[in-house]
């Protein structure tokens, strides 16, 4: 474990993105205590520019709402639906993968196809036909993006699985006569958790992106404030106004560098052989 | 002629995708709440009885469901991708006339990104470690982590409204009436930004994956023997390493056709550009499910058109290459 953490600091990286996180993290569990009133709510007049006024340094937009103040509260909803909706794609993806790797054969062929359909099709398009048709909301969100994102994880596992399938630990519990279900769950899969645990760092990094994408076109959850949502909001202003887009567009931003950073860091940290390959 | 067995093959497979995707449709209409009728008619309260009755009966949605997918099986293979009631017109006519505008700007997109990602992946792959390869990493970074509609906008703003170098939206000059030449240069300009910010995050994506495929190559044997036999420097890069360094990234670019088709609603939004991106939104807004519905399936059939070209073109450029299962 410790060796664990001295590598992953090695990667500044690593370091400086986990430090954007925690920030990121602290302002969405602080929202309420410095922003108490809902971030829908007009507080003062119309495109106030930022610093313009104290108490409002990131401005207001077209109906007064203070940016700064959907800025803390959109973080909650990006890191929410960005972790459940990867929680949803693994739920998805790590079954098929294992049953696809352990037992191979027809079973393997059948979830491979099905698996090389969902990577077929335009992921961004099936997002917004799945929200449109089933209703805007933090549900329909969350299973778009978990139906357009499992696919790798379904490829990434089973490839694991496959490789350790064969060694002498597997075929030892087999000749001993464990279950197959128990040697999935206790042998094979928890020597997977170390690639799937980068890959779903990267995997809340995509979804945060692909739920920005969606509020922006008017696909976001109607009751929550999110960074999409002002974006696509402000747009209509941007001459006179470009704070409005400006400012969530950043937070998108970092929020998706420190996750991308962190993931880069936890690839080093956990697979110490592959890191620092040519630089 | 295996080739032409391949192809076959593929074709036969490309269609199997379609139908599965028609079938998706199918279910995910029913999947939404409310009646599928008024569902497909579109926002609650535009279509009137007469129409709702044109539907029920023209998807048989009074008779048992398996008879219900396979009329909209037929429809979809005939290319009846429905009415759109709001537009008054079918739905294949909208997209056949918005296409050629996103064919335009996914092509201008992929072969811009594709073409400087190489680039950029081989310099920074040779210069690994010193701080050119740093800038570009750097770079890439930040466009593989900014949210592609927002990039657009603050380009709009910065190069459009603020610099007023190219035109702000919009596919060309409206009223100018220019034809021939210059007309292609009016257009092209329109493109410009659309095509850049549609571009940049694949651009990123293509770096990245071009540097690591460069530097994977770098340290095979046949680069090591090259190095011994004394071959120049340069001419192992290009020769030795870059060559075969593009072709994974080739294949891994052409397999993501789709992601570029799928930013493309994004862009055409942002800069009014009158592709079928743009037929998307207009839809979403106006609860045209018929056509959402349309447009999803003609991009679908986009991709694994396009999907079985760059299959057949490696199968010819390279023979090692072994694309059938």
């Amino acid at each position: 474990m410790k060796a664990f953490f001295k590598r992953f600091a090695r990667n500044k990286g690593a370091v400086i993105g986990l430090i954007i996180l925690a920030i990121i993290l602290a302002a969405a569990v602080l929202a309420p205590y410095f922003y108490p009133t809902s971030p829908w709510r007009m507080v003062t007049r119309p495109f106030l520019a930022p610093m313009a006024m104290d108490g409002y340094w990131l401005g207001t937009d077209a109906l007064g709402r203070d940016v700064a103040s959907g800025v803390m509260h959109g973080a909650r909803v990006s890191l929410i639906i960005g972790l459940v909706s990867t929680l949803t794609a693994l739920a998805i993806g790590i079954p098929i993968g294992a049953l696809a790797g352990y037992f191979g054969g027809l079973l393997d062929d059948a979830l491979m196809r099905f698996t090389e359909f969902f990577q077929t099709i335009p992921a961004f398009a099936l997002a917004i036909v799945i929200v449109a048709i089933l209703q805007p909301s933090l549900f329909s969100i969350v299973i778009a993006i978990a139906i357009v994102s499992w696919p790798p994880v379904a490829r990434l596992v089973r490839g694991e699985v496959l490789s350790l399938r064969s060694r002498e630990y597997v075929q030892a519990a087999v000749v001993i006569g464990q279950s197959t279900p128990r040697i999935i769950l206790t042998q094979v899969l928890p020597n997977t958790i170390a690639p799937i645990t980068v890959m779903a760092s990267i995997m809340v990094a995509s979804a945060i992106l692909l739920e920005s994408a969606l509020s922006f076109l008017g696909l976001g959850d109607p009751n929550m404030m999110t960074w999409g949502y002002m974006i696509g909001a402000g747009r209509t202003r941007l001459i006179e106004a470009w704070w409005i887009s400006f400012f969530p567009g950043v937070a998108i931003f970092l929020t998706v560098l420190a996750l991308n950073l962190v993931g880069e860091g936890l690839n080093d940290a956990l697979n110490p052989r592959l890191s620092r390959e040519g630089g | 002629m295996p080739l032409l067995r391949f192809i076959a093959g593929r074709l036969v497979k490309g269609v199997i995708v379609l139908i599965a995707i028609a079938t998706m449709n199918f279910f995910l209409i029913r999947a939404a709440p409310g009646d599928p009728a008024s569902v497909l008619a579109g926002e609650a309260g535009a279509a009137d009885e007469e129409f709702l009755r044109q539907l029920r009966q023209q998807f048989g949605l009074d008779q048992p469901i398996t008879t219900q997918l396979w009329i909209y099986l037929t429809d979809i293979i005939t290319l009846d991708l429905g009415f759109s009631y709001r537009q008054g017109r079918p739905v294949l006519d909208l997209i056949l006339e918005r296409l050629p505008a996103t064919l335009l700007l996914t092509g201008a997109a992929f072969i811009f990104s594709l073409t400087l990602g190489i680039i950029f992946g081989i310099l920074a792959a040779r210069r690994a470690g010193k701080w050119s390869d740093s800038v570009i990493t750097t770079g890439a970074l930040f466009f593989y982590a900014t949210p592609l509609f927002w990039i657009a906008l603050m380009s709009q703003i910065i190069f459009a409204l603020w610099l007023g170098w190219l035109p702000n939206t919009g596919f060309r000059t409206i009223g100018a009436g220019y034809t021939g030449l210059r007309y292609a240069l009016d257009v092209g300009l329109h493109l410009i930004l659309p095509a850049t910010t549609l571009g940049l995050f694949f651009t990123a994506l293509y770096t990245r994956m071009m540097r690591a495929s460069m530097l994977e190559i770098a340290g095979s044997d046949f680069v090591k023997t090259a190095r011994a036999k004394g071959v120049p420097e340069g001419r192992i890069v290009r020769r030795h390493i870059a060559r075969n360094a593009i072709l994974p990234v080739v294949t891994l670019a052409g397999l993501q056709a789709g992601q570029i088709v799928g930013g493309a609603v994004l862009t055409e939004t942002v800069f009014g550009w009158p592709g079928i991106g743009r037929l998307m939104f207009e839809a979403l807004s106006q609860r045209d499910y018929q056509v959402l519905l349309g447009v999803f399936f003609v991009s679908s059939a986009m991709v694994v058109l396009f999907n079985l070209i760059t299959d057949v073109v490696y199968r010819v450029a390279d023979p090692r290459i072994e694309v059938g299962r």
